[in-house]
């Protein structure tokens, strides 16, 4: 299979990459693992780690870091942004359309099925439309990349995109070790995202709240692998950090439990699931939610981002339908494309399939991080076959997609530089307003020949640059 | 402030200071095992210090006989030993990672370097490290997080609480310390003034690092009286009694002018209220009154007001 190399076209150096060439080219093999070392010790110190479910083992695991940036020129960025707050919004209309009159189902362009039986379909939420009609205010949109102008998405991330504390943070060590890069290249700053997501959270504020908003951000608490960035991204914003315990529900209103009594909050940015989120309304067994939280929701008296429900646009059998939704919504055509997708509770989809599972990627519908899928030409017999049983026994909890030749760019490795497979999450803001931050958190596949970039697979990441003009 | 931010901050005041305190009696008891002459072997000495940190029994279960290594093993790296310096600088840790947000990075750093360097210590040779060694480790890290807190944090009712623990946690330890020189080490009355008296005094003075400043306090020799008064009711003296309440005092009513009348201060009161019976007594009067009697009244009072910290601020409910 061929790939697209981000830096080098035939033996030339693509003009984004220009005097990153140089540096790299000049640096030598002893100052580089100095300067890997150095960076392994700062992420170490500022505590990002990251602990892979389900793995044991140390629990202050680092995500590997690699020192090579990848870089966008401008305009390249420009189409992509474009993409993506189109995208943004004709999700945010989709959740608005299918919790109100489901105009989309009516026209026959969604199946009713598809919406109505999802587990991310929430009906409590039914009629209530969320301030300025924002569902999902933190969109997440994985990108891949096979050409030059070809970009993909993957999937939608809807309710709670982690990663975003990568992004700064890689920056700031990337701006910390080589500083004279940054004067060298003219690179557009991303260090205003925790500013703009305040403003996006307060911009959303319930309609009962007549002063400034509080906001905070709700962990499930120090355990969770994503606690880091919880407590990042509350730090940046100047916002409180709370745990369900510390928030309660006392008639109208969500107050936290303060050393100074009650006080109360207007907007939660929530980073735990809508089962969790209030054990009246939801799972009765959770430690984690607030009792009576949706109930305060429901009659405006709290914002919760993302709005319980969100998730009914991101799964990846609805995924098939969101250029379909551009266009419905939007009137517009898509300026992203989706990855073709074999939705495999279609009889000749399924038909085709089950013939060419060494070619393709299956994936669980409702799976994430990269557990519970096949990567058909990386995959033994054995596995193939193992794989093919669990999609005979339930075929429409899966969709397939073809092996897409991810894009490559250099990353260190232990001989020197040598091309990884690459993807690209840049996260979308909605709120009054639609704000894109420009870069994203690019995740490296550090395998050698591997095309999978989950960090609980092995992957890592990368400072993802946008040159300015 | 939360409430949930503020336990945290104060018990990570407390478990730096604990481990610090781990640390001493650690030392204290190397010192005392290096002295010729005490009447029934080094064991006694170790057994007592148990005693001091309210651990014996614990040890007692887990390892059976007393020996150097067992206790440092105990005293300094054991997890199940809620009082080693271990469990607490991970446990302060622990609580600076919960309230990241409400500590600068500075401290943040200092309190995870810390931790770092007890990861490797841990993962030394024992063979490799000496009593000495281990000691210093925690009370150089435990300056430098204290400094780092004292150089970069706001003064906001969040660094309130922080030191609030550490008096409150430090005021105990000293009494704690106090009482075991006077009721478990000494095994007859007779041995009061002895050299072996002297002896013993010495060494909580240089355990507290106050050795030097002791002489610049008071001169001369190392009497029972003088070091008692350094320790109990001397202003000056860093981690005497009247010194770590006061700053808790401090601390406490930095608090409620904060959150002004319509918070409960019920805590405050009864720090002054102890601080003023501290006061009020001289160093004859703790003698009569009974050394030992009087470290148990005053350690039941700091935990009264640890409780009403708790109930005044800590559940933040309606």
């Amino acid at each position: 299979m061929e790939y697209y190399d981000e830096m080098y076209s035939g033996g030339q150096v693509r003009e984004p990459y220009a005097r990153l060439s140089e540096w790299v080219d000049t640096m030598p093999a002893d100052f580089r693992q100095m300067k890997q070392a150095e960076a392994e010790a700062l992420f170490r110190r500022i505590g990002i780690t990251f602990a892979v479910y389900g793995e044991g083992g140390d629990p202050d695991r680092l995500i590997p870091f690699d020192m090579m940036p990848r870089v966008f020129e401008q305009a390249e960025w420009r189409r992509l942004e474009r993409g993506i707050k189109q995208r943004a919004r004709a999700l945010n209309a989709f959740l608005r359309d299918v919790y109100g009159r489901a105009e989309i189902v009516r026209a026959g362009r969604i199946p009713a099925r598809l919406v109505y039986q999802n587990e991310a379909y929430e009906k409590a939420v039914v009629g209530v439309v969320p301030p300025r009609g924002v569902y999902s205010h933190i969109i997440g949109i994985d990108l891949v990349r096979t050409g030059k102008d070809e970009f993909f998405v993957l999937e939608d991330n809807c309710r709670t995109p982690s990663g975003v504390s990568y992004m700064l943070e890689n920056r700031e060590i990337m701006m910390r070790m080589f500083p004279q890069l940054f004067r060298q290249n003219r690179i557009e700053p991303v260090d205003q995202y925790p500013e703009l997501l305040r403003r996006t959270l307060e911009s959303v504020a319930p309609p009962k709240c007549s002063d400034r908003p509080t906001c905070v951000v709700l962990t499930p608490g120090h355990f969770n692998s994503a606690y880091y960035e919880h407590s990042f991204l509350a730090n940046l914003m100047g916002v409180e950090l709370v745990e369900g315990q510390d928030l309660f529900v006392d008639g109208e209103f969500v107050y936290m439990r303060t050393t100074q009594g009650p006080k109360r909050v207007d907007v939660i940015y929530r980073r735990i699931d809508d089962p969790y989120l209030d054990p009246l309304c939801f799972r009765p067994d959770s430690m984690l939610g607030i009792p009576g939280l949706m109930d305060v929701y429901r009659s405006g008296g709290v914002s919760i981002c993302s709005a319980p429900g969100a998730g009914v646009a991101d799964d990846k059998a609805i995924y098939t339908f969101v250029p379909e939704m551009v266009r419905f919504y939007l009137g517009e055509e898509p300026i992203l494309n989706n990855v073709h997708t074999w939705t495999l509770w279609k009889q000749d989809d399924y038909k085709y399939v089950m013939e060419h599972l060494p070619e393709l990627v299956v994936k669980e519908v409702h799976g994430s991080g990269g557990y519970g899928m096949l990567v058909g030409p990386k995959s033994t017999k054995e596995e193939i076959d193992a794989f093919r049983k669990k999609i005979e026994a339930n075929p429409s909890n899966y969709i397939a997609q073809p092996t897409l030749a991810l894009s490559t760019t250099p990353t260190f490795v232990e001989e020197g530089i040598a091309p990884r497979h690459v993807d690209l999450r840049p996260y979308c803001l909605c709120g009054d307003r639609i704000e894109l931050v420009p870069g994203g958190l690019t995740r490296v596949a550090l395998r050698e020949g591997s095309l999978v970039v989950n960090s609980s697979q092995g992957g890592g990441v990368k400072d993802t640059w946008v040159l300015s003009e | 402030m939360l409430s949930r931010t503020a336990s945290n901050l104060f018990w990570m005041g407390r478990h730096l200071e604990r481990a610090d305190t781990a640390a001493r009696l650690l030392d204290v008891g190397q010192r005392i095992t290096l002295m010729p002459n005490t009447e029934t072997g080094y064991q006694n000495e170790w057994a007592s210090l148990l005693q001091a940190s309210g651990t014996a029994d614990l040890f007692a279960e887990k390892y059976g006989e007393v020996s150097q290594e067992k206790i440092e093993e105990f005293v300094f790296f054991d997890r199940d030993n809620p009082s080693s310096v271990a469990s607490c600088i991970e446990k302060a840790r622990e609580s600076g990672r919960i309230v990241r947000t409400a500590l600068t990075s500075q401290v943040w750093d200092a309190l995870n370097i810390t931790y770092q360097d007890l990861r490797k210590l841990e993962r030394t040779a024992r063979s490799k490290l000496d009593t000495a060694t281990l000691t210093d480790f925690t009370t150089s890290s435990t300056s430098t997080v204290r400094g780092a807190i004292n150089a970069t944090q706001l003064r906001n009712d969040g660094w309130h609480f922080m030191n609030l623990g550490y008096g409150l946690e430090r005021a105990d330890a000293t009494a704690r310390l106090l009482d075991v020189k006077y009721y478990v080490l000494l095994p007859r009355i007779e041995f009061v003034g002895s050299g072996l008296d002297t002896y013993q005094w010495q060494v909580i003075l240089r355990a507290l690092s106050a050795h030097r400043a002791y002489h610049w306090a008071y001169g001369g020799d190392i009497t029972a009286g003088q070091v008692a008064d350094f320790l109990i009711l001397n202003g000056e003296s860093p981690r005497s009694l009247i010194t770590s309440l006061y700053e808790a005092v401090w601390n406490l009513e930095g608090i409620a002018k904060r959150y002004g009348e319509t918070v409960p201060n019920k805590a405050r009161d009864k720090a002054r209220e102890v601080l003023a019976g501290l006061q009020s007594r001289d160093i004859d009067m703790i003698f009569d009154e009974g050394l030992h009697e009087f470290l148990t009244w005053f350690i039941g009072e700091i935990g009264a007001i640890s409780t009403l910290v708790h109930e005044d601020y800590l559940l933040g409910g309606a």
